[in-house]
């Protein structure tokens, strides 16, 4: 006993050990074993839940899809100054010719073409017609090396030229499915870069996506193409002996005679908005990997090469739509509080029998479909429905003067209160359920009326159920769908259906997952306000 | 009825009755009587109907016949908060969204007393009950005793003349219970209020209280100070209820003023004080306080009556001590002595002569 206080280290248990040691070993146990119990549910969460989630929101951001689909023309934009020159200069149209050739070869140049048109609107027609256009390009020097050598159109010639001998070997040999894997030749890339970056990709899109033999097919004009530059350029083949040096000093020798390509004004052929600054620069602005753009176009600005301005007028509608999502739920908060507030009330004060009876008459609705209650008030308050016979029956008002209740806001509101209502009663009515009647007892024994016990006692103490039942009838309400969508119309719908039509009709995704990401800051910040302004260990659910 | 008990009747019950469900009464038929500054305990087993006639009074339970004064008026259609009647609940009911100080301060606050006013009151009940450091605390941050204080302080700080009190120690542990009962008669005594106190707790009931009224199946059994509840009970049920007795069963064999005979079932034959009973014959129980039981022989009042007895259990209680007995067929025959030098300890199995003095054994029903 006495030893344990002299010490002043740690305190240590009776094997000597460090007692929090001891004690931390002692509860490891424990905790494995209870993490293991809920292990199923958190790895299952995990996978099909939270993972997912992360990924969407993640699309908010991500803009990976330029650099894939553009790498060389991203890289070469770096050099260019989009405010000394609007349109940029050949070497950029020269790199695009390469990306474009390859993505439309791969056929992924129409979905860079749908990006970029969120962006500024007629990019996606000009990239699916360039894809089949700038093969015509290449052609043109395809023609040229035909013209000078037929061998240079012949795939067992290119495979050759460019491939390993083993490799060669094997795949020449090979007659069906896409043979060994390509090997280049040793010092290739050194003698002829161009060619051998172009022959690669051809190389590995035949292997991969074709599965054919790249001995067997025919070679991409852009090869031919980037022989040219090769051979107009630095090509190194002097030193070359191997196969087809001798095709390829020929080869050499002609180039100087043949026919350029400008491309920039090739592109322009294809089509005049290759030269707009407007095309051009949207793909310089969006040619990083990480964009905010999306974030941007949520809160209706918009990322344009001379930066942030907002979206004309025309095109400003997601504040509009937060906004008018925030004040009807708040509206259906408020409308909740009032029906609710006197029904768990009544729930709370009523003898057992009966307030069981009552409570099953809240919680029926709860075990309806929402899309059988969303279509039911459909037939309630649509303009020739059952409350519009009604008063018109009633003489209230005449045939002309129908009220018109549906796809317009007040539907939205309608429906919406009657569907969430319960899930304000039910977090009232446990609150409520705990607070004894000797505090409405005492509180009129000390002299204050009915009334002034319920606002100075009663009340009060009701607050924390008000304010559950508000966060869940809120939270629940600014993510509403099905009901908007249903009896919204079109002033009535929320955000949330906006989100929707990114997801399903448009396909913007990104944009979809900004103005989630949004929606769920939103709620995650008011729920952080409400934990400070109230505190959340006073709200009670059961 | 009030010059019946003697009193001025500041509180008067009136042949109420009280039904919840329409098919049985659960105050029958109760005449009360409460003097200004009198200090009354309804006292019964639970379900007795001493809570309801507490409710009746304060005003959340209605009469269902009869009439309830209270100064000289019928209460009977004055909603609660009009009848001016503090009131301290068994929970305390203090209200847990309210400081101390905002809790006192309510009451007077709907009486429209003015602010400084209204501290100095605060100021003085919360020093009343020895509180007043504490008037800003929530009520959660004290402990069950400050909060008994306090709903005391709350009940009085508009200075009621009639202060009800239902079961206000019930959650309290036995020594702060044993304080708060001597400071609540204290209190109630300076302050000259009109207490109407329920409890089941009858030690509760014959400490504090200038009258006890003893309920039981609704109604009241015996009205009387204690002592007189104490020593002379009017019937068995009193007798069993208040404090340790013994009871033992048998006949009338004859009554001559002031004492009577009994033969016990077993045929010995016992002195006893006719209470209950009028004629030769009758069956009764009769009954003995441990207390006044002696069973040493020299001090025995000659010619009285003894029974044999054989003790079957000695207890040491400290200050007592409690033997138990087996007295004509009876194994549950207590007797109590004091623990004093001269006292002899008894010893299981001991064969011993018992006896009392006829007015302490009362033949009751």
């Amino acid at each position: 006993m006495s030893d344990a206080t002299e010490t002043s280290g740690p305190m240590l248990a009776a094997d000597g050990r460090p007692l929090k040691a001891s004690l931390n070993r002692a509860l490891r146990r424990q905790k494995l074993r209870a993490l293991m119990l809920i292990a199923p549910l958190l790895i299952f969460i995990l996978v099909a839940f939270i993972a997912p989630i992360a990924d969407m929101l993640f699309r908010s951001v991500e803009n990976g899809i330029v650099e894939e689909t553009l790498p060389r023309t991203v890289e070469a934009m770096d050099e260019w100054d989009a405010d000394a020159e609007p349109v940029p200069g050949e070497e950029v149209y020269f790199a695009l010719f390469r990306d474009m050739f390859v993505a439309s070869e791969k056929k992924i140049h129409t979905r860079l073409g749908s990006r970029l048109n969120y962006e500024t609107t007629g990019i996606s027609s000009i990239f699916r017609q360039s894809g089949r256009e700038v093969e015509d390009i290449a052609e043109i020097y395809e023609d040229q090396f035909d013209d000078l050598n037929e061998n240079w159109t012949e795939e067992i010639f290119w495979a050759e030229l460019m491939g390993d001998p083993d490799w060669f070997a094997e795949a020449s040999a090979t007659e069906d499915g896409p043979g060994p894997d390509f090997v280049l030749k040793e010092g290739m890339e050194d003698r002829l870069p161009l060619t051998t970056e172009a022959y690669l990709a051809f190389a590995e899109f035949t292997q991969t996506e074709d599965e054919d033999n790249p001995a067997s097919e025919n070679v991409w004009p852009l090869v031919h193409a980037m022989l040219y530059h090769d051979l107009t350029g630095d090509a190194a083949i002097d030193g070359y002996t191997g196969f087809g040096s001798e095709e390829l000093q020929a080869a050499k020798e002609a180039v100087a005679e043949f026919e350029a390509v400008n491309y920039k004004q090739a592109f322009l052929d294809i089509d005049e908005d290759w030269g707009s600054a407007d095309v051009m620069q949207t793909i310089k602005v969006y040619s990083p990997t990480y964009t905010p753009g999306y974030f941007l176009t949520a809160v209706d600005l918009q990322l344009n090469p001379e930066g942030v301005e907002a979206q004309p007028d025309d095109q400003a509608i997601y504040l509009k739509l937060f906004w008018r999502t925030v004040w009807m739920s708040l509206t259906i908060t408020v409308a909740t509080i009032l029906l609710g507030y006197p029904v768990a009330f009544l729930l709370a004060n009523l003898p057992m029998r009966v307030s069981s009876l009552l409570m099953i008459l809240v919680l029926l609705p709860f075990w309806t479909s929402l899309l059988v209650r969303t279509s039911a008030w459909k037939v309630l308050l649509q303009q020739q429905g059952v409350i519009n016979d009604v008063l018109v029956w009633s003489g209230l008002i005449n045939e002309a003067g129908r009220l018109v209740m549906i796809n317009n806001q007040l539907g939205t509101i309608i429906a919406m209160t009657h569907i969430l209502l319960p899930f304000m009663i039910l977090p009232l009515y446990s609150v409520m359920a705990t607070i004894p009647p000797s505090f409405v007892r005492a509180a009129k024994s000390l002299g204050a009326t009915n009334v002034t016990a319920f606002r100075r006692v009663y009340f009060p103490q009701s607050v924390p159920g008000i304010g559950a039942g508000s966060i869940l009838v809120f939270i629940l309400a600014i993510g509403y769908y099905i009901t908007p969508a249903l009896v919204g119309g079109t002033t009535g719908i929320f955000i949330s259906n906006r989100i929707a039509y990114h997801i399903s009709s448009s396909l913007n995704w990104g944009l979809a997952a900004a103005l989630g990401t949004i929606l769920l800051a939103a709620v995650l910040i008011l729920y952080w306000a409400y934990d400070r302004i109230v505190g959340i260990d006073n709200v009670k659910l059961g | 009825m009030a010059s019946q008990e003697g009193n001025d009747g500041f509180v008067v019950f009136d042949r109420v009755q009280k039904s919840y469900d329409g098919e049985t009464l659960v105050v029958k038929d109760l005449n009360l009587s409460i003097g200004k500054g009198e200090f009354l305990t309804m006292l019964g087993p639970s379900g007795s109907g001493k809570t309801t006639c507490l409710m009746m009074l304060a005003g959340f339970e209605t009469a269902t016949h009869g009439d309830i004064l209270l100064g000289g008026q019928p209460i009977n259609n004055i909603p609660p908060h009009k009848r001016g009647i503090g009131m301290v609940f068994q929970n305390y009911a203090l209200f847990p969204h309210m400081s101390v100080g905002e809790n006192l301060s309510f009451p007077l606050e709907v009486r429209k007393i003015g602010k400084s006013d209204r501290e100095e009151k605060v100021k003085r009940a919360l020093d009343m009950v020895q509180m007043g450091d504490f008037i800003n605390r929530r009520p959660a941050q004290l402990s069950g005793g400050q909060q008994q204080r306090i709903a005391l302080a709350r009940a009085l700080v508009f200075e009621p003349e009639l202060v009800l009190m239902d079961e206000p120690l019930g959650a309290l542990d036995k020594q702060l219970r044993e304080h708060m009962q001597f400071e609540i008669t204290r209190l109630a005594h300076d302050l000259g209020i009109t207490t109407v106190y329920v409890t089941h707790d009858q030690t509760e009931a014959l400490t504090m209280s200038d009258r006890v009224a003893v309920f039981d199946d609704g109604r009241i059994q015996q009205l009387d100070p204690p002592d007189v509840l104490y020593e002379e009970p009017k019937n068995s049920f009193v007798a069993q209820f208040i404090g340790e007795n013994n009871t033992l069963e048998g006949v009338v064999k004859e009554i001559t003023g002031d004492t009577c005979v009994i033969q016990l079932d077993d045929g010995e034959v016992i002195d006893a004080k006719p209470v209950n009973v009028s004629e030769v014959g009758q069956r009764t129980q009769v009954s003995i306080r441990p207390e006044r039981v002696e069973y040493n022989s020299e001090r025995l009042q000659k010619g009285a009556h003894t029974l044999k007895a054989e003790v079957l259990e000695f207890i040491y209680m400290g200050d007592i001590f409690r033997t138990r007995l087996r007295v004509a067929g009876n194994e549950d025959f207590i007797i109590k002595t004091r623990n004093a030098p001269d006292q002899v300890k008894l010893k299981p199995g001991e064969q011993i002569e018992i006896g009392w003095l006829p007015e302490d054994c009362r033949a009751l029903d």
